[in-house]
């Protein structure tokens, strides 16, 4: 293509700016969320990835358990298999610090063996005292952490094991860790001894005798192992946690996706237009020797070029929101799968062509179709004016649209692939495509509906619905997809809102709620303590609440375990069985009440057998219920405090319930805790608080969403102003007729404006039951298989309607606005422009 | 008594246990056999200590060495984990094989926490992981395995231990408070197997064990030391140390000496007497040591010549120690009467206390 013919085709961008800059946005958008989703949980899997290979080092296979670990005796049995060349005990803590607000992870090792099995968490002491680090307080920390904490070596922190405070002396750093680990190392006794963790292990890290694989390995060491104890090759921990995230991944990237097609989309209609209102002068350009594959070239060289404009800014902007995610909420986007990792932002090529790519291939395709539509033209017909009604034309695709709704409902049924619920996505596509196939007819039905009408308006705004039902399409369709996804995003979080604040009365029905750190981390409250508690003035009850971890497999991460008591009226929000007393069989098993996470990705259904490691041995237990979990996507279950105790003898407890006696008052028992149990070690949280802080959490999470939602309904409003622009124009001669059958200019605008109802009215309709139907695949199917949980359907009918009736207001006043421009000329003129 | 260690143990001084005080070494202290030659995890240091030439079936002549090392640091002591620090086990094995030109060497450390490590009482019995040293049956044994070398070697006494000093009390500075008990058990007959360089021979000769136990060794402003233990060919032993101070001059020096059939008799500090001789110096840390000795023992000349020059141990990228230990000829009048050990500390960087 020649420099003038370039010039031809790209000028014609520069003289629809907004249309342009509208796709440009769209584009730089769908590029800019999917790129950051990708680089930011790149670098955090990175980076995780790093932090495993790193604290593994050396290890072929590592012994893991549970969070509270295991008996300390299995490093005995397993360092001196002869299978065995190295073994290093490691006890993980996740310290609470009193008086701070973040928790240290504090790694606990016998220096001895890591220097052969974990070099890269060996110690380096300040002063050249060989033996330094295994004095009982010496705490060396890694470059992030001294960072994180604002310590150098010399001064001193305090960490709680239990509810006791202990002072330990920062005495040198983890060169090895490199920066974007925050963690600490400590000799192994003595951290088991700070933390009350006598006994126990958490990782035996295993470097294996030469000559000896893993499989072999894994076979002979198995049956050494105690219940809930498993060996797994480093990567294969690393897999687990990264199969964990995936789905909130692809929900992300999913979004990205959406804004995508709406840029192309939003360049389809722009050029479908301008090729209609170009229509004349492309004519033209193949009189003058332009054959038809150039055209088509130079027609989809404009869509490529917006993309790759809107794919460079997408990219820029990418980085920028990736950066802004790191400082403000962190590489998980605060979903919490990467905890205690600090990754850095790094240039991706490799992610940042790909998506510049994809802006390029989003402004292709939304170029392509109306390029081939325009080179098939006559030119000889072209010429003349009046020509473009048939690009308008468009005829009732009833069984097509029935085929993707068919399959949509098909695609319903089928299994996640890894986790992922491809098939889900794929429904949803369906459906929108679906919806989109149907409104070519559902225009037709609602000419039909306005047929009988009097007014002399409605009729005219009739008549040309009726004529061209393409510029329904074409005007209506943006209008489909942004209320179907406006619609389901707005069904989805409003029931899946409403069945969290269910789930948090009923998971919160105490009146406060002690602990002494959160669950994961070093605090604890031994059973003198809560006895303490319970005897305090005001205090009806006190229930203990112990959390744990278990490993129910060797394929998947720890499932969460929650002792406490569920007899006498503590209910579960189950789903299915039964809770409370009525759960326990005489003389049979006892029972556990499994999340619907486990039931899904462990297959169970109650009445069935499962058996729990509990203190080192299988325990079998009877699913008595399934129970509805919107906070642990990897699995959860609950079983009496009482058979927990039974079976491992720990009696410790991370919460206690408190339940105020009549006349007491929260403020006084909370002092009163305070006052017993000490300021700095206990924590007190109000069902209240926990439910406004989840809530809040909750809306900031959707925030993105709502956000998504706004530029999709701009978007759809974009498609009506664009296309009632550009249909103006070409209807100059019809509204200086019009003008001449005495219509005046504001009539011609009111005109207009209905026209734009309308077309808006049958795209909210159809958008509105597409947009039911996929939030019922979202709740239904993708929620369920990403994260493996259920909501009650709840329809916000009075927001929907508000929406709606918004939503037609403001295509009416675009419709108006745009046409304006047409109605500025004498009538005269424009009823002789042909002439 | 071996640099390496001291620096482990005076820094162990540093780190600041909070356990209960050392027992002081104190002379009148008697020793019981076999009891005493167990550990005793009251006392700072504790080390067994075996030096010996062997030959193999082909006549070639080795040097070989393994240690043994008790510390007890006093940290943890009140802490119930079973990984408490309150002992550490470190061992240490050296080969000296003309062949290779310069010494083999291994070492382990590990906290003692039975059963991957420990030394136990009653009887001598010391091991980490598969190395080991051992009394039973009225023999020793001891295993060391590594990439490049191994042995499993039996050693027979001809005899009852050796007392060193004052019956088992040995001063090693002008003040009494530096002293260890250190009894020797020299003409160990040697027998067992030896590989290296993948190659496995059966090999016999002669050895020596010391067993010393201390609280405080090194005296301030020492900066090393030169021991020697020597089998002499008439069934006789000689073992002779000296301190020696900043400017190279002796602080303390004392010996034991064993005629053959006779009964062993203690060298006051002017009955030794160490006369430097050629120096090497090492490629590898730079460090002059005089490899050739003239010594005046009881008032006999005699001359110390290496089996080969270069026995140094560079340490540095472990334990940080540098020093020379190897196997030695003892010369009478031009002949050879004995072999054994010298060991040379303190002539390197210096030593920080």
């Amino acid at each position: 293509m020649n420099a003038a013919l370039r010039h031809v085709f790209l000028a014609s961008l520069a003289r629809r700016r907004l249309a342009t800059a509208l796709s440009l946005v769209a584009i730089a958008l769908g590029v800019a969320l999917g790129l950051a989703v990708q680089l930011i949980h790149g670098a955090a899997l990175d980076e995780f990835g790093r932090g495993m290979r790193l604290l593994a080092g050396e290890a072929d296979l590592q012994a893991v358990g549970g969070r509270t670990g295991f008996d300390d005796a299995l490093y005995l049995t397993l360092a001196q298999r002869p299978e065995v060349a190295q073994a290093s005990p490691v006890l993980e803590v996740e310290a609470r610090l009193p008086g701070r607000d973040q928790t240290l992870r504090i790694f606990g090792v016998d220096v001895f063996r890591a220097v052969h099995v974990q070099p890269a968490l060996i110690p380096l002491a300040e002063t050249e005292d060989r033996l330094a680090a295994l004095a009982p307080d010496a705490l060396f920390l890694a470059p992030a952490a001294q960072a994180a904490l604002a310590l150098a070596p010399g001064d001193t922190l305090s960490v709680q094991g239990g509810l006791d405070e202990t002072t330990l002396r920062i005495a040198g750093s983890v060169p090895g860790t490199g920066v974007g680990q925050p963690l600490a190392v400590m000799d192994i006794a003595a951290a088991q001894q700070i933390f009350g963790r006598i006994g126990r292990l958490t990782r035996v890290d295993l470097k294996l005798a030469r000559g000896v694989d893993r499989a072999t390995a894994r076979a002979r060491l198995g049956p050494l192992l105690p219940a809930g104890v498993t060996l797994l090759a480093p990567e294969a921990a690393q897999a687990q946690v990264a199969g964990l995230s995936r789905a909130y991944r692809v929900n992300l990237t999913m979004l990205a996706v959406i804004a995508l097609l709406t840029g192309g989309f939003l360049v389809f209609s722009t050029q479908l237009l301008a090729v209609v209102r170009r229509r004349q002068e492309l004519a033209f350009l193949r009189a003058l020797g332009v054959d038809r594959p150039m055209l088509l070239r130079g027609l989809v060289a404009e869509g490529a070029a917006v993309g790759f404009v809107g794919g460079l800014l997408g990219v820029a902007l990418g980085y920028g929101l990736a950066a802004l995610a790191f400082r403000l909420v962190g590489a998980d986007l605060g979903a919490g799968y990467f905890e205690g990792v600090a990754p850095q932002l790094r240039f991706d090529p490799l992610a940042s062509a790909g998506y510049l790519l994809l802006g390029v291939a989003a402004g292709v395709a939304g170029g392509a179709l109306p390029a081939r539509e325009a080179s098939r033209m006559q030119p000889a017909r072209a010429l003349r004016a009046g020509d473009e009604a048939d690009l308008l034309q468009a005829r009732p695709r009833w069984a097509a649209a029935l085929a993707c709704l068919a399959a949509a409902a098909l695609a319903c049924l089928m299994p996640p692939v890894g986790g992922v619920p491809v098939f889900g996505y794929a429904a949803v596509a369906l459906v929108l495509a679906g919806s989109v196939l149907a409104l070519p007819g559902a225009a037709r039905l609602a000419t039909r509906v306005l047929g009988g009408a009097r007014p002399a308006l409605l009729r005219l705004a009739h008549a040309r619905l009726a004529a061209a039902p393409g510029q329904t399409v074409v005007a209506g369709a943006g209008v489909v997809a942004s209320v179907a996804l406006a619609v389901a995003m707005a069904i989805m979080v409003s029931s899946f809102r409403t069945s969290v604040d269910d789930w948090l009365a009923q998971m919160l029905p105490a009146d406060l709620y002690l602990r002494a750190s959160s669950a994961g981390a070093s605090g604890f409250l031994p059973p003198e303590v809560v006895a303490r508690a319970a005897r305090l003035p005001g205090v009806a009850a006190a229930r203990p609440v112990r959390y744990d971890t278990l490993r129910l497999s060797d394929e998947r991460v720890p499932v969460t375990l929650i002792a406490r008591a569920v007899a006498g009226g503590i209910a579960l929000p189950l789903v299915a069985g039964a809770g409370g007393d009525a759960a326990r069989e005489p003389g049979g098993l006892p029972p556990v009440w499994i999340s619907e996470a486990i039931a899904d990705l462990f297959g169970l259904a109650v009445g069935d057998t499962l058996a729990l490691p509990l203190g080192g041995a299988a325990h079998r237990f009877r699913v008595a219920g399934i129970w509805r979990d919107y906070a642990r996507q990897h699995g959860a279950l609950v079983v009496e405090l009482a058979d927990y105790r039974v079976r491992t003898g720990d009696t410790l407890a991370n919460d206690v319930a408190i339940s105020l006696a009549p006349g007491a008052t929260v403020e006084t028992v909370s002092a009163a805790l305070r006052a017993e149990l000490g300021e700095r070690t206990i924590e007190i949280t109000l069902p209240g608080e926990i439910r406004a802080i989840s809530l809040a959490i909750f809306d900031r999470t959707f925030l993105v969403t709502y956000l998504m939602e706004a530029v999709a309904v701009l978007i759809g409003l974009f498609g009506i102003s664009a296309s009632f622009a550009a249909l103006a124009t070409a209807r100059r001669k019809e509204f200086g007729m019009l003008r001449h059958l005495g219509l005046t200019r504001r009539e011609i605008g009111r005109l207009l404006a209905l026209e734009g109802a309308l077309t808006a009215a049958v795209g909210v309709a159809v958008g509105s039951a597409a947009g039911g139907a996929i939030a019922l695949i979202l709740i239904e199917v993708i929620n369920r298989q990403s994260f493996h949980w259920s909501m009650d359907l709840d329809l916000p009918f009075a927001a929907l309607g508000a929406f709606a009736a918004a939503l037609l207001l403001l295509a009416a006043l675009a419709a108006r606005l745009s046409g304006s421009q047409a109605m500025r000329q004498s009538a005269v003129l424009a009823v002789r422009e042909d002439w | 008594m071996r640099r390496w260690l001291a620096v482990f143990s005076v820094l162990v001084g540093i780190a600041g246990g909070a356990g209960a005080e050392y027992p002081p070494v104190v002379p009148g202290t008697a020793l019981v056999f076999p009891d005493d030659t167990g550990a005793h995890p009251d006392y700072r240091t504790e080390w067994w200590y075996v030096t010996g030439w062997v030959a193999d079936e082909a006549g070639v002549k080795r040097g070989f060495q393994v240690t043994f090392f008790r510390v007890r640091t006093r940290i943890g002591e009140d802490n119930p984990s079973r990984f408490a620090p309150r002992q550490l086990i470190l061992a240490h094995a050296a080969l000296a094989d003309p062949a290779a030109g310069r010494l083999l060497h291994a070492e382990r450390a590990e906290r003692a926490l039975a059963p991957l490590a420990g030394a136990a009482s009653g009887r001598t019995h010391a091991w980490t992981g598969d190395w080991s040293l051992e009394w039973r049956d009225g023999h020793y044994r001891s295993r060391v395995a590594d990439d490049r070398f191994a042995f499993d070697l039996r050693f027979d006494p001809s005899g009852p231990p050796m007392l060193n000093g004052r019956a088992g009390f040995s001063q090693k500075a002008p003040d009494p408070k530096h002293a260890s008990h250190y009894y020797s058990r020299p003409q160990l007959a040697v027998r067992g197997s030896l590989r290296v360089d993948g190659a496995t021979h059966r090999v016999s000769g002669h050895a020596w064990l010391d067993h010393e136990w201390s609280s405080e060794l090194m005296p301030e402003g020492a900066r090393g030391w030169d021991w020697i233990g020597m089998n002499l060919h008439d069934g006789g032993a000689l073992m002779a140390f000296r301190m020696r101070g900043d400017a190279g001059e002796t602080m303390w020096a004392a010996g034991t000496l064993r005629e053959g059939g006779g009964a062993p008799r203690a060298l006051a500090p002017a009955e030794v007497q160490f006369i430097p001789g050629r120096r090497w110096r090492s490629p590898r840390t730079a460090t002059d040591y005089p490899v050739e000795w003239e010594l005046r023992i009881a008032g006999r000349r005699l001359r110390l010549q290496p089996l080969m020059d270069d026995q140094e141990l560079d340490s540095r990228r472990s334990t940080g120690a540098v020093y020379w230990e190897g196997a030695v000829r003892l010369l009478e009048d031009g002949r050879e009467i004995g072999r054994g050990y010298l060991e040379m500390t303190g002539y390197g960087a210096r030593l920080r206390m």
